[in-house]
């Protein structure tokens, strides 16, 4: 088997799922485009350290790095043409930094929940949409987002206390203080 | 009870319907979540929402340019001693095979779904809402949960015991996914009140074997990594101790 054929196997059964999670980082479908076009040549580039098991969450990590990296250039971008911009870059900027209480707040009443998950600040809305969607352990997200399992299971909590209308959490108040994004 | 007293068991009952407590500590919950109203209440929140999650947003699939950019990255190398008559049967025979992989054309989307369900379910941690081999359990777990009564039976006798049931979404509508083992393998039946579609026969879809009937009210999709064969049997066992 060549090598070429390895990297196949690995990756185009997850095509899809690197497709789905670049969607909900970056939303405009040439940018996910962009994205994922990216990270397959990242992916192909470091196939050769790829030490085999879950090549969904390898994969995947790549592509939320990438998406990632590509969200703070822009916005460093952005912030450079803070006085001329009033859109655009500008306006995706907002999520990186909001609270989830401010999210709540800027989301309208009647938005679908599929625009409730993508108002979400990134940090909560990777979270969610690995477990619920690519059904994710807390484990393999924590390696794909680069933060601790507990980490994890206070993102999923808050976005879901979010998606389920109510902001405050029942215990202590602290964590939806946390650093998100 | 109230909520204020159950500190901390949110993050706890967030794990359970993530699949992430441990056997003990599922017993455990389930115990409390029997006396406590609140956070049983909690629990169906959370349920809800992933029901709500599930069924609302539609899985995209990547577009045909992202497969076809894909391919174009695995240009094999060229081998000097390859006579060029020889380098392209070769090209001809992996154009054949990629085509094979990337158009995957799908009669019924609905197969093409219950097979990337079936592998969602197969990942590590996967979703078995009731992991039980008892019929009597399985069935009325679903009451409530789906608008339709799925037909649950044990088919143990016949080599394909009843390992649980989950519930999920397929067509944008719920239904009922009844799991059954085979030796070492798993076979996920969904069953749905009976399509508009002519869904029958065996198919199959990335590398598993599909086999659709009609059966009274209800559409049946078993999904497996086994033999047609086997299924076959299955849908006969399935069908006669209805």
């Amino acid at each position: 088997m060549s090598d070429d054929d390895g990297f196949a196997r690995t990756v185009l059964p997850h095509l899809d799922a690197a497709w789905r999670l670049a969607r909900w980082l970056v939303r405009e479908p040439a940018a996910a485009e962009d994205v994922v076009q990216d990270s397959l040549v990242r992916a192909l580039t470091y196939f050769a350290s790829f030490r085999g098991g879950d090549g969904r969450a390898w994969l995947l990590r790549i592509v939320r790095n990438t998406a990632v990296n590509r969200s703070s250039s822009l916005a460093r971008r952005a912030e450079d043409q803070l006085d001329t911009t009033e859109s655009g870059a500008h306006a995706n900027l907002v999520d990186l930094a909001a609270s989830p209480e401010a999210v709540l707040q800027q989301t309208e009443a009647h938005a679908t929940l599929a625009e409730r998950v993508a108002a979400l600040p990134t940090g909560l809305r990777e979270a969610i949409v690995l477990r619920e969607f690519e059904e994710m352990s807390y484990r393999d997200i924590a390696a794909i987002t680069g933060v601790p399992m507990g980490t994890v299971m206070s993102r999923l909590w808050q976005a879901r206390q979010i998606l389920l209308e109510r902001p405050a959490p029942p215990a202590g108040g602290k964590t939806a203080k946390d650093k998100t994004a | 009870m109230t909520l204020a007293d159950c500190q901390g068991r949110h993050l706890l009952i967030q794990a359970e319907l993530d699949g992430e407590l441990d056997v003990a500590a599922t017993a455990a919950l389930t115990a409390h979540l029997q006396t406590c109203p609140s956070c049983a209440a909690l629990r169906r929140d959370l349920l809800n929402l992933r029901v709500q999650l599930r069924g609302e947003i539609t899985p995209e699939q990547a577009p045909d340019a992202l497969r076809q950019f894909l391919m174009s990255r695995l240009k094999p190398k060229p081998r000097p001693w390859r006579r060029p008559a020889y380098a392209m049967a070769g090209g001809l025979a992996i154009a054949a095979i990629l085509l094979l992989i990337l158009p995957r054309a799908t009669p019924d989307p609905l197969l093409d779904q219950a097979v990337a369900l079936h592998i969602r379910a197969l990942q590590p941690g996967h979703l078995l809402d009731v992991a039980t081999s008892n019929q009597h359990v399985v069935k009325p777990w679903f009451d409530g949960r789906i608008d339709f009564a799925p037909p649950v039976v044990d088919l143990a006798q016949q080599g394909f015991p009843l390992l649980g049931g989950r519930l999920d979404y397929l067509g944008r509508r719920p239904a009922a996914v009844l799991v059954y083992g085979r030796d070492r393998h798993m076979i996920d039946l969904f069953v749905v009140p009976k399509t508009g579609g002519s869904l029958a026969g065996t198919m199959t879809l990335d590398g598993y074997n599909t086999l659709a009937w009609t059966k009274g009210d209800m559409t049946l999709i078993a999904v497996s990594d086994v033999t047609t064969a086997d299924l076959r049997g299955f849908q006969a066992a399935w069908n006669a101790a209805r």
